[in-house]
């Protein structure tokens, strides 16, 4: 049994759907990568995983409950969190307090994880001072997902994290999801770097106008000579 | 011609109720179809009944006035005057979004409030302007005011029509469009700014007459009897009630609460005598808090916005030739 | 120049109450995304419940004063509760005809029960101090004290507190609040709790310097959210610089203008700050 499983999906804004049938499954510890071109529902996916948009039809489970259309404020104590592509950060929170928002929901003592984020991204514990609103993309992009670990998840749900990045900085980035990963926090993600996140993903799935094409291991669909021509730009 | 008790309230309550319907009909034109939020009726009120005061009533050692026009003079330059003060005000506010705008538009009511206390030589300030002529007095009391009614009346029946025209009309459904998509209409290249200021402006002037009805209708106002109370407010309750964006909705609304208000003026006057000066506090407490179980219940109105209605399909049959 | 100074005191003393009027609005406005038309009269609800205490109960001012500040605090979650919580999905006019209406109500029952004439908290004529040419009224100096205590207490509310930098956090992005999986109905009615207890302050300190009468707080509603507007909508500490800068310049305007027309400075000012900066002296929202 998955940690996260969702069957079916069907769902949409304003009545429209945009998720035809869509089923995803991420395994205890394992990365997962969502690829496909623009408008396929990738982020619309993970949103209505997430609670963020009406699920209409299909069933969503974590950790063997059933999840489906819970609020997000319900998932985040169950050990899913998530960061959005954009207005990702408190702008006129400094990183320190942005981090505190992050592990608001908990009672007790943060300190480890605080140390642990800033053990993954150095560079946010010399600037915890600092309003987010005033960092750079890059920058930005490892506050959110600093906020994101600070509850301690089971499952990162990140949507296109390296979107805008410059080439050092996504390999930054992945490098650090791979860390992240080997604490032993299972990540979704959605990503148009397809190429490089396919790299090092434990599964991968193409989704194509709100259903699912095909998918296989990461390694296995890029060596896929039809998934290569039609979605892996770079 | 006599008539009875009852049909002299009657008469009284219809008047009245006619006149809040004309500025419930002006409020529609700013709110309902275009989508702007004037908090600040009571100025334009204001603005309209002191025109009608100043043009229709004799010299006077007070105020200004001497013209002594006829009273329908009054009512077309009231309208105008109104009118005149929105285009001012609308070219300063009206790029604004509906929160903003509705500060500035308290802002414009309470000046011109402050203004008709403070300026004497024009207003008499306070004390206000007495012996405003009632139009066809020459035909005894009780005539005069069924007159005055269809004056009323008739006011109501042009400004209707009119803006039913408008509603129809390529003009009302850019309005539409602008309250529901203003990006969009603007870029299918129409100058939003220009038909937020012309719905503005007619709103005003129809205000304006309204108010210039009013003061024909009272003879003697001052500063007090615009108050935010008895004029902004009650008007929104009525074209709440009755259905923003619908004409017909904002004359319900007027007829319905005016009876509400003076069904409460009735309960109240059975209490004792010390109470009645906290009698009109109670009426106001009940009809806010008939405002707020409208707008939890039904908050679109009684009678819903018109909704266009879909073009037909193109009929199948071949076109006939004129014989 | 010693009526100049003598104004600007004034104003201080003034713009102090509309700070605190201010800060709650631009709260309120940046957490519920709405303009709160009932500050005004949440502020009349302050002064007249502290009166309350003062007069029937018999308790002293420094007794009456915490005591308003929380029912005031109360009865304006009980409102949101009750009436806003239900719209918050409407249209956000929907709230701003509701809040008018609140405001409607709150003043007619206040003028239901205490009438409409001017009471004051206490009848003893209290004597100016004077120095270096200029008068103040120990009142003025209180008042004064407690709204510089206030605003500390806000700041170190905002800055030290969990809930505090939640409210921070909703204010710049109320979606990202919800996703961090802040629980944001608590957010709100502590943001209804710090607007009312500061509006009741405001209040409060209108009446011991003027008098109290229902239609006090409807009277500054205009400055308070001209204040608001000029500190940058959503910014608190704006609306508290927003606060004094109305304050002294309303004083003042009275050197050149009739001070009937003193509404009209507040009025005046916004109508410019709208047209050349829309979004506030401070970055707003």
């Amino acid at each position: 049994m998955s940690l996260l499983e969702a069957h079916g999906i069907y769902g949409g804004y304003g009545g429209v759907d945009v998720l035809n049938g869509v089923d995803l499954a991420v395994d205890d510890g394992r990365i997962v990568v969502v690829i496909g071109p623009n408008g396929a529902g990738k982020s619309t996916a993970m949103k209505a995983i997430f609670g963020l948009i009406r699920v209409r039809a299909g069933r969503v489970r974590f950790a063997g409950e059933d999840i489906t259309n819970a609020r997000p404020d319900q998932l985040v104590p169950k050990g899913m969190s998530y960061v959005p592509q954009e207005r990702n950060v408190f702008p006129s929170l400094t990183v320190q307090e942005n981090l505190d928002m992050g592990a608001y929901i908990r009672a007790d003592d943060y300190s480890a994880e605080l140390e642990q984020v800033f053990e993954i991204f150095p560079l946010l514990r010399e600037r915890r001072r600092q309003p987010a609103g005033q960092m750079s993309g890059g920058e930005r992009q490892m506050v959110a997902i600093g906020r994101a670990l600070m509850v301690r998840p089971r499952l990162l749900l990140l949507d296109e994290p390296t979107a805008g990045l410059s080439p050092r900085l996504i390999d930054l980035i992945f490098e650090r999801i791979l860390a992240i990963n080997a604490l032993g926090i299972g990540v979704l993600m959605v990503e148009q770097n397809a190429r490089k996140a396919l790299g090092f993903a434990h599964r991968g799935y193409v989704l194509v106008t709100g259903a699912n094409r095909c998918e296989d291991t990461g390694p296995n669909l890029l060596a896929n000579p039809e998934v290569a021509e039609m979605f892996l730009g770079g | 011609m006599e008539l009875g008790g009852l049909l002299t309230f009657l008469v009284f309550f219809l008047t009245l109720a006619g006149i809040y319907a004309v500025m419930s009909l002006g409020l529609n034109v700013q709110w309902g179809f275009s989508g702007q939020f004037n908090i600040g009726i009571a100025g334009f009120w204001a603005v309209g009944s002191y025109t009608a005061a100043i043009l229709t009533t004799g010299p006077s050692a007070f105020h200004l006035g001497g013209f002594g026009l006829h009273f329908v003079v009054g009512l077309v330059v009231a309208g105008a005057l109104s009118a005149l003060l929105a285009l001012l005000v609308g070219l300063l506010c009206l790029n604004l979004r509906t929160d903003y705008l509705a500060i500035a538009t308290i802002g414009i009511g309470e000046i011109v409030r402050l203004a008709l206390k403070n300026e004497d030589w024009l207003t008499n300030g306070v004390r206000g302007i007495p012996g405003i002529p009632r139009p066809f007095a020459e035909h005894g009391r009780d005539l005069q005011q069924l007159l005055f009614l269809g004056v009323v009346l008739l006011t109501i029946v042009i400004v209707y029509l009119a803006l039913e025209r408008a509603r129809r009309a390529p003009w009302g459904r850019v309005q539409r469009a602008i309250r529901e998509n203003e990006p969009a209409t603007m870029a299918a290249g129409k100058n939003v700014l220009r038909y937020r200021l012309e719905a503005f402006v007619l709103g005003s002037a129809i205000m304006g007459v309204g108010g210039a009805l009013y003061a024909h209708f009272v003879g003697f106002i001052s500063p007090e009897a615009f108050d935010p109370l008895f004029t902004t407010f009650v008007v929104w309750v009525m074209l709440i009630a009755g259905g923003s964006g619908n004409n017909r909705g904002a004359l319900l609304g007027a007829f319905l609460i005016w009876a509400v208000w003076s069904g409460t003026q009735f309960a109240t006057a059975y209490l004792p005598v010390e109470l009645t000066a906290r009698a009109g506090a109670l009426r106001v407490l009940l009809v806010g808090i008939l405002l707020q179980v409208i707008l939890l219940a039904r908050p679109q109105g009684l009678l819903p916005e018109h909704r266009p209605r879909p073009i037909p399909a193109r009929s199948k049959e071949p076109v006939r030739r004129r014989a | 120049m010693t009526e100049l100074l003598q104004l600007v005191l004034f104003g201080v003393v003034l713009g102090g109450i509309i700070a605190l009027g201010a800060v709650g609005v631009s709260l309120i406005f940046g957490i519920l995304r709405f303009a709160n038309f009932a500050h005004g009269d949440m502020m009349t609800l302050g002064a007249y419940l502290a009166l309350v205490v003062v007069g029937p109960l018999a308790l002293p001012m420094y007794l009456a004063f915490p005591l308003a500040l929380a029912a005031t605090a109360a009865v304006v979650v009980a409102i949101d509760q009750v009436l806003f919580r239900r719209l918050r999905r409407t249209a956000p006019v929907i709230l701003l005809i509701s809040s008018f209406g609140v405001a409607l109500i709150l003043r007619s029952a206040i003028q239901l029960v205490w009438g409409p004439d001017n009471v004051v908290y206490s009848s003893a004529i209290q004597l100016p101090w004077r120095f270096a040419g200029l008068r103040i009224r120990p009142d003025h100096v209180t008042i004064l004290a407690i709204t510089l205590g206030l605003v500390a207490l806000l700041h170190l509310f905002l800055q030290r507190t969990r809930m505090g930098k939640a409210m921070r956090a909703m204010s710049d992005d109320p979606d990202l609040a919800r996703i961090t999986g802040i629980d944001t109905e608590r957010v709100v009615i502590w943001t209804w709790i710090t607007g009312g207890a500061l509006a009741a302050a405001a209040g409060i300190f209108l009446g011991m310097d003027t008098r109290l009468n229902p239609l006090l707080g409807w009277n500054v509603l205009l400055p308070v959210f001209a204040a608001a507007l000029l500190g940058g909508i959503g910014k608190p500490y704006g609306a508290i610089a927003g606060g004094f800068v109305i304050g002294i310049a309303t004083e003042v305007s009275t050197m050149f203008m009739a001070p009937v027309y003193k509404p009209a400075v507040a009025f005046a000012l916004i109508v410019i700050l709208l047209i050349i900066r829309p979004t506030g002296l401070m970055r707003g929202k």
